[in-house]
This record gives C-alpha cells, structure tokens and sequence, in this order.
C-alpha cells in the first residue's frame, strides 16, 4: 500500500481514493473501516450522523473489491464511502427526515437517488443529520439534537444539510448528499469550508425525497473539492421517469467542466443586491479577494443589477410554508410513523391532532400554521399569489443578468457559522441566513458554494456562491474548480485540511 | 399590520391539525404576526399583468409507458404501519357525535 494512504485515508479526496483503489493501493473496505473507525472517534462530538449501517456498508465495500478483484468494469464512485441526507428513504434503513414523527420509520423503498449510489457501487455509511423536514439553516431544529461544527464545536454547521456538510469537515466521509429547498446545501457548505451544489430544478430525481416544497426542492452533491462534487453528479443527475418534474435531457458534462477549470473569457456578473450591508467584513473581504483571483484567471467580471432579489425572501417564506403545509399534510398518523393519542375513543381527527403536536417540533408547527395562513381565503391573492408575481420577476432578473454574463457570484452567506442557539427561538433572523441563496431556487436554475478561505475576525470559513443559468450546470464546476485551483496554490492545501483537530 | 390574533391561530391549527398548548398559541400568534409583516413586502411589487410562476421549469405532459412494475412490499408496510390488523390499517373512529 502506498504511504499517501493508511492513517490519512480519511482525509484524502474521492477521486484520489478512486485512483488508488483502482490501482490495488487500497481496498474499499480499508476506506470503508477508516471512515467508520473516524465515525467511532469523533462524532459523540460532532454529532452529524443519526444512523450509521455499518455491516451493510462494509458488506458493500467488500462486494466492490471483490468485484473489482475479479476485473469488473466499475464506475470512478465504486467503493467510495458517502454520507446521506435523512430525507433520502433507503429501503429498510430508518429514515426521519430529522423529525419524531418519523422516529422509527423505515422506508419500503429506495429513492433514485439511492438506487443510482448503489448502482454506482457507493458505499452508504449513514444518514446524516437535519434541521427537522428541512426547515431549517443551522440543525437546531432537529428532533434528535444539533450536529455542531467541526470549525468550532459551539457553532452550527449550517442548515438544513448541516449532518452532511459536517461529516465532511469532520474527516467521517468524502462524500455527502443533501437537498436544497432555499440553500440547505449551499449555507451548510460555506459554513463549513466545504463545496455544495444546487443543480438545477429537475436535474436530479426527487422521487422518494421526503417533499419539504415540491416545486423548489432540487437534491445535490456535497464534498471536500470540485472534482469530487463533479463525479457525484454525474452518478445522481438524468431523468428519472418516476418524477414527473425530472428534466429529459442530456446531462451537462460536469467532470469536464471540473477538470478544465478554464474561466479565461468567461463573463462573470457580481449580484449589486447581494454583498452590501449587511454581510460580515470578513465575508465580503474574502468574496473581494476571490473574484480579484478570477479577474486574475481572465476572466470578464462586471457588475449586474437584479433588482427584484430583495424582495425573493418574502416570496420564499409565502410559497414554501404554502407547499410544505400540503406536503406535511401526509403525516396523520394513520399509515407510519408516529401516532399519539389513539386510546380507543378519540376520533380520526383528534388523534391526527395530537399525533402531530406531539410529532413535529417547533419550526415545522410555524410554517405548518404560515402556509395554512397564506393559502386561505381572503389572503390568497395578497401573499401567496403576490409571492408567485415575484417568483415571475426573480427568474425574469435572471434571465437579464445572463443575457450579459455567463455565471453571477456572491457570498454564500451574510456572515460565517454562528453560535448554536442564537438564532434558534429568532425564525426572522434564522430565515436571513438564506438571503444569497433562495433567488437560485425560486428561478429553478443552478448554484454552488466554494470556499474562499477564512473570514479575519474569527477565523471561520466563507463561501462564495456561483449562479449559472437552467442546465448551465458545467458552467460553476468551471468557475468552482479554477478558484479552487488558484486558492490550492496559494494555501498549499484545501481549505478543510485547517479544521483543528478534533 | 397584520396581527394574528389569538383566535386565529386557534383556526389556523384547528384547518392544519395541531393541538397546541395554550402556550403555543400565545407565541405562536406574536411571532406569526412578525413573520407575515416581513413577507408582506411582497406586494409592493409585482403589479396586475405579472404572471404567476407556479413551477421553475416548466415540463407539460410528462408521461411515461404503461407497464407492470413491482410494487411495495406488503409486510413491509404493515412493518411501518402504527396499528395493524387483519391485514389493514387500524384507525381511529371516523364518525361519531362530536
């Protein structure tokens, strides 16, 4: 075995494991046991995962290498350890979306997303820890308890992917899963000096996703470098025809893009609204310094005005809420999950009510009551209609921008990781968090975050969002992976190898 | 502006299933209210001849082959089901005088 690998197995890149697997260097069951071994050590602290299925992950890394073994074809992921999200079902693996409700429900089924890992030959570790159905930016709102940063263990991880980003930093897993309704895979990325991408809406199948907002929902890759999210998805994206909103078309050639990592000539548009007041110093100097970078790279930059962003967290908090209301609607204590209340006397729907005060946690009940408020009568046509106009006027700003520039960038986030609780009884100041991050999703295309080093005053991670336009995905792995590149070059390393040591 | 009173966040739970405690209902109406006023914002813009948008990507029509394909597992299901018996759901009574 070379000596690259052994002790420092955890902290090396998929691709560079795939490599060395192919090459007889390392086994995926060494990898497999390293992770879990890593698992063993440091999650009491971390707390990303809420499940983890050690025999069925070691079986399937033995299964590869045997496979492997015996000369068969595999794809550049086989053998490679993942962490998922706890919204994807995996068929009898408990999946609780974070919530009580779900508390020992397993899946009959697989989503795609998993169908397509385990075709792939991943091996699935666990299921990683989330704010409860997604609601929320920091894991706070989990049924099961915070996951905490591995930056510093007294802050958050961000939200609501925050399981998945911080099995990352934290060395437990190469890879991870998340979904990103309003920037529950981009927030928790930048928070954590990790990379995440929002593909575009349709690009990856959401049959068999716990629904949080059906028409905003978009599952995503999460890893410690481009190439690394690149090859990811690759193996998840392309139509499924279990999900009626799944795009027929070809999908964009992300690992090229990742691997040319050329911006010379590209046209590249700095948000106006997006970066001013309000973001930390630290978070705008970081961001400043790394478009200079791509300036340097050769790239066109110029600065673009979409003016109807501000008013993109109104829409969400109108049209999210709305759709979560009628997705949640499905958790009545009849069919799984929890049921409460049930003592031969109760009505149907007596016991419904109790089953879901007792089931869902706080965030959950106020957007429950929000979306119920915003599609009554009476104030349909003022919220909920209203916030479907500005949705028409968010994706109508983009549409301009790209008409002048190839991608747009921002900071991920107004600031780095805050401390947990904070925030957490505040759901105004919670849901500003997502301010960069929810026009990508209420337009439907493509975002990713890369990191861009450490904000001065704190020391803690900062993420620079990139926005292509619907299937221009290739276009942020270009942008993501010369960055990275620059950035690589000049700390020596990326940027998760300065994690202090847990 | 728009103050959610008490009584309608009883509505409100009342429609949405929820049996809060009166505690919740108290809190619940103080940071709705605050949460309405932010996203009301929304209709400053957006004037009479803006269309709506329901669904980023808009794909009509999405079909797909009829054919058999395997189902659910039965016992698997009723592995998940909280109650029961005789090979279905047991659920509360559906009507009654209340």
């Amino acid at each position: 075995m070379a000596p690259v690998m052994d002790s420092d197995l955890v902290r090396q890149s998929a691709a560079t494991l795939s490599a060395a697997m192919q090459a007889g260097e390392v086994t995926s069951v060494q990898v497999t046991e390293a992770c879990l071994a890593r698992i063993e050590e440091v999650d009491d602290k971390v707390h990303a995962f809420l499940h983890v299925d050690r025999e069925t992950a070691l079986a399937t890394a033995a299964d590869i290498d045997t496979r492997r073994a015996a000369g068969a074809e595999l794809g550049p992921l086989a053998g490679i350890p993942l962490a998922l999200k706890d919204v994807f079902t995996m068929r009898g693996v408990p999946t609780t979306c974070g919530s009580r409700i779900l508390a020992d429900w397993r899946p009959p089924y697989d989503s795609t997303v998993v169908e397509r890992l385990r075709a792939a030959g991943v091996v699935i570790l666990g299921k990683t820890n989330m704010d409860e159905f997604a609601m929320g930016s920091s894991t706070e709102h989990s049924g099961y308890g915070p996951t905490h940063n591995p930056w510093d263990l007294e802050r958050i991880p961000g939200g609501s992917g925050g399981g998945s980003s911080a099995a990352l930093a934290a060395f437990e897993a190469p890879l991870a899963m998340g979904t990103d309704t309003g920037g529950s895979i981009r927030q928790p990325a930048a928070v954590t000096g990790t990379v995440g991408v929002k593909p575009t809406y349709g690009g990856v199948s959401r049959y068999g996703l716990v629904a949080l907002a059906s028409s905003l929902d978009q599952a995503g890759p999460c890893a410690r470098t481009v190439l690394d999210a690149a090859l990811l998805h690759e193996v998840i994206a392309g139509h499924d025809p279990r999900d009626s909103t799944s795009i027929d078309a070809p999908v964009p050639d992300v690992v090229a893009a990742a691997r040319s990592g050329d911006v010379r000539g590209m046209r590249i548009g700095l948000v106006r609204e997006l970066g001013g007041e309000g973001y930390q110093q630290g978070v705008r100097q970081r961001f400043d310094e790394a478009v200079a970078i791509l300036t340097d790279l050769g790239a066109d930059v110029v600065e673009v005005s979409c003016p109807n962003f501000e008013y993109a967290l109104g829409a969400y908090y109108l049209i999210l809420p709305a759709e979560a209301s009628s997705n949640l609607a499905r958790f009545d204590g009849m069919r799984y999950g929890l049921r409460a209340g049930d003592d031969g006397d109760a009505s149907v729907e007596e016991v419904m009510s109790r089953t879901r005060e007792a089931g869902f946690g706080a965030e959950v009940k106020r957007r429950i009551m929000l979306g119920t408020y915003s599609l009554s009568s009476g104030y349909y046509d003022a919220y909920y209609g209203q916030a479907q106009k500005v949705r028409t006027l968010i994706a109508r700003d983009f549409a301009a921008a790209f008409e002048q520039v190839d991608v747009l960038v921002s900071p991920t986030t107004p600031t780095t990781a805050f401390r947990l609780g904070e925030k957490l009884d505040d759901p105004l100041a919670m849901y500003l968090n997502d301010i960069a991050t929810i026009p990508v999703n209420l337009a439907g295309n493509c975002a990713m975050s890369v990191p861009v080093g450490l904000s001065p005053e704190d020391g803690l991670p900062v993420g620079l969002q990139i926005m292509a336009p619907a299937l221009g995905d290739d276009r942020l792995y270009r942008v993501g992976s010369a960055l990275e590149a620059a950035l690589v070059d000049r700390w020596g390393h990326v940027l998760t190898e300065e994690v202090p040591a847990l | 502006m728009a103050a959610i009173t008490r009584a309608e966040v009883e509505h409100l739970a009342r429609l949405a299933r929820l049996e809060l405690t009166e505690g919740e209902i108290d809190h619940y109406a103080e940071q709705l209210s605050a949460i309405v006023d932010a996203v009301a914002r929304v209709s400053e813009v957006a004037a009479q001849d803006i269309p709506p948008t329901s669904h980023p990507i808009p794909v009509t029509n999405t079909f797909r082959p009829d054919v058999v394909r395997p189902g659910v597992d039965r016992d698997e299901i009723a592995a998940g089901a909280p109650a029961w018996e005789d090979d279905r759901f047991r659920v509360p009574r559906i009507l009654g005088e209340s």
